[in-house]
């Protein structure tokens, strides 16, 4: 399952750096299967958190206005606070995932492609 | 208050705001012609300015294309008028760009060129699928964009002072032809430099009046809204919990529910966004672009949420509900209370640039997609000579095409009321588009079938919904106007009772998409969906960019 060499096969011998690499190898390789989980099981779980958090907020919106409207201090009531929450959790969820992105993500996704490119730094 | 009727937005100076608006154009224009001179002949410069925008200039664009009129004028009307429900829509458009940057921007920024097609068509037959995303992105573009235009006209009448219909139909002209020209001048290089110009007057306008209305109230948000309770007399109250607008009753509950599902799940499937991620050189340009792009988006719409208050609190609901374009008034009101005169004709400039920017990006998202994906994939079938002049100079027709097409239209839809349109834009980006982005990205066994039973049917079922929906006929008559809400008058075909289809058409979509992909024989292409995938994810393959 090496994917250090991908196919020069029986092409012109040099100059043709475009050879298609062998993606089915490639996707079949343990270095990729862990990439692809470390993706699937950061993002997938977190889109149905924000969704349901989102959906939570519309809903109480549309069928609790009277909890809404309780207020807090002020004139700022729950209503407004849950809104302005919907704020800071995207802005946190961002922050988070590029934090994964950079440091978990990227190295490994760039270490196969420099694989597959067959030119490594 | 017949002076207001008779004047345009009391206060404004036409010659003022025409003066400031002829000097963007001329200011734009410049740099459009100038980064044009940068520019090479071929399709990837003319569609993705080769790939050579840094993320945080493309993040601005986003922004820029994304903010519409109906963003900044309409929620910060919506806000002063309905006071909480205004912000119930900033939440929807700004949360939706999660969808953007976790699931959709990166792949897709890996796996495609040009357009939506080059991704759903990937690992499908190629001219069926590439027809149907051309489809899609069209009619999207096409609500899209007539939206944009009819509101050019009432924007014109409110801040130009122009309302002889002839007066408003040479403006809105005037408008398209500059669309035109922007896009076959500077082509996405030229479009992407208006939109970063935009966004940052829109933005920085935006937030100096924030500053400034905040300041007037000792920086308490809470004494705002109490400046606008106060100012709306009896019914204030209202302005500070949801329920002012939509929660009249269960059906209309059920509808911004409907509503609310459309705009978190739409933005990513809106094609003049999807081929902005085409314009950075790898996925993660494209990442720091959506990053950059939520911010600004986040901020602004903080911004509305005072300058709404804002207007309530000094302009006040009266004034703004007697003013020629009602909510869409309030925020031009308030930078006259403001900053007078001078201020207000910066905001009207600022306004008309929106306009002018969202519909160049629509407009070259549009004849990519006619040049790219219908006329070379599906007529030519890729078997074409010269590819690269060819599709460009087809691609320059169509921007022409679209560009009369929208001009004629928004001088028909002026003072129509189609502000479902834009609604419905998301809507068909959020049925036809998402589902079969996210199942072609991350679903093995999906297939050309699916792809097509989900894109036809989320469009086919989002009209039907739509046209026999109660924003086309059937509402009933508002005494205090004395028309009906409904686009059409005086007749009533509708039986779906929501003005928002999402509710419906987004899961049905979903189930279309699963459904046509297990019931046909066709087996996927397992050699495409792993070259799709490690490309997705590796970014392996990708053409470096032509310019730094």
């Amino acid at each position: 399952m090496s994917t250090t060499e991908s196919p020069q096969g029986s092409g012109p011998p040099s100059g043709e750096r475009t050879n298609a690499p062998d993606w089915a190898t490639v996707q079949a390789s343990p270095e990729f299967q862990r990439l692809r989980s470390r993706l699937r099981t950061f993002v997938f779980p977190l889109t149905g958190a924000f969704l349901a958090w989102y959906l939570l907020y519309v809903l109480l919106a549309s069928y609790a206005p009277s909890f809404m409207a309780i207020k807090l201090f002020g004139n700022i009531n729950v209503g407004l606070v849950f809104g302005l929450l919907q704020f800071v959790s995207t802005f946190a969820i961002t922050t988070w995932y590029v934090r994964f992105a950079d440091k978990k993500f990227d190295p490994a996704a760039t270490a196969i492609r420099e694989q597959i490119e067959g030119d490594g730094k | 208050m017949i002076l207001a009727q008779t004047t345009g937005v009391e206060g404004s100076s036409p010659i003022l705001n025409i003066s400031i608006f002829a000097a963007f154009v001329v200011i734009t224009l410049t740099i459009v012609i100038t980064v044009s001179k940068k520019a090479t002949s071929g399709a990837k410069d003319f569609y993705t300015a080769g790939g050579g925008f840094t993320g945080p200039q493309n993040g601005i664009a986003i922004s820029g294309d994304y903010l519409s009129a109906a963003s900044f004028l309409g929620i910060a009307g919506a806000i002063a008028l309905y006071g909480y429900d205004g912000f119930l829509y900033s939440i929807g458009f700004l949360v939706a760009w999660l969808v953007a940057l976790l699931l959709v921007a990166e792949l897709l920024r890996n796996t495609g060129r040009y357009t939506m097609g080059d991704v759903l068509a990937f690992r499908m037959r190629q001219r069926p699928v590439r027809a149907a995303a051309a489809t899609s992105t069209l009619a999207v573009s096409f609500f899209y964009l007539l939206a944009q235009m009819a509101g050019a006209g009432g924007l014109v009448a409110l801040l130009l002072d122009i309302k002889s219909k002839t007066g408003q139909s040479i403006v809105i002209a005037i408008v398209g032809a500059l669309m035109i020209a922007y896009v076959l001048i500077g082509g996405m290089r030229g479009t992407t430099w208006v939109q970063i110009i935009k966004a940052v007057l829109l933005i920085a306008g935006a937030g100096i009046m924030t500053v400034w209305v905040l300041t007037l109230f000792g920086f308490s948000l809470s004494a705002v809204m109490g400046g606008a309770v106060e100012r709306a007399g009896a019914t204030g109250e209202k302005l500070l919990s949801p329920g002012a607008q939509y929660g009249k009753s269960g059906l209309t509950k059920l509808d911004f529910v409907s509503l609310g599902l459309a705009l978190v799940l739409g933005t990513a499937g809106l094609p003049h966004i999807l081929m902005r991620f085409y314009t950075v050189p790898t996925a993660k340009e494209a990442r720091r672009s959506v990053v950059w792009a939520i911010w600004l988006i986040g901020l602004f719409y903080l911004f509305t949420l005072v300058l709404g208050y804002g207007a309530g609190a000094l302009v006040g609901p009266d004034a703004i509900k007697k003013a020629p374009g009602a909510a869409n008034s309030a925020a031009p009101l308030l930078a006259y209370e403001l900053g007078g005169t001078v201020l207000l004709g910066l905001i009207a400039a600022v306004a008309f640039a929106t306009i002018l920017a969202v519909v160049a990006g629509l407009t070259i998202t549009a004849s990519a997609s006619f040049a790219h994906d219908i006329y070379i994939n599906v007529i030519k079938r890729g078997q074409v000579q010269d590819e690269q002049h060819t599709e460009v100079k087809i691609a320059r027709r169509t921007a022409v095409v679209i560009g009369l097409v929208a001009i004629a239209g928004g001088i028909l839809a002026n003072g129509q009321n189609i502000a479902f349109l834009v609604a419905l834009a998301f809507a068909v980006a959020a049925s036809a588009n998402l589902p079969t982005i996210l199942y072609s990205l991350f679903w093995k066994r999906f297939n050309t079938q699916g792809a097509l039973w989900s894109i036809y049917g989320g469009l086919g079922i989002t009209l039907i919904l739509i046209i026999f929906s109660p924003v086309v006929s059937g509402k009933p008559v508002d005494a205090a106007t004395g028309k009906s809400p409904s686009m059409l008058q005086g007749v009533d075909f509708h039986w779906f009772p929501l003005d928002n289809p999402g509710l419906i058409s987004i899961p049905l979509s979903f189930l279309l998409g699963y459904l046509g992909t297990v019931l046909s024989k066709e087996r996927a292409d397992e050699g495409k969906y792993a070259e799709m995938e490690v490309r997705s994810l590796t970014g392996a393959g990708v053409e470096k960019a032509v310019d730094h």
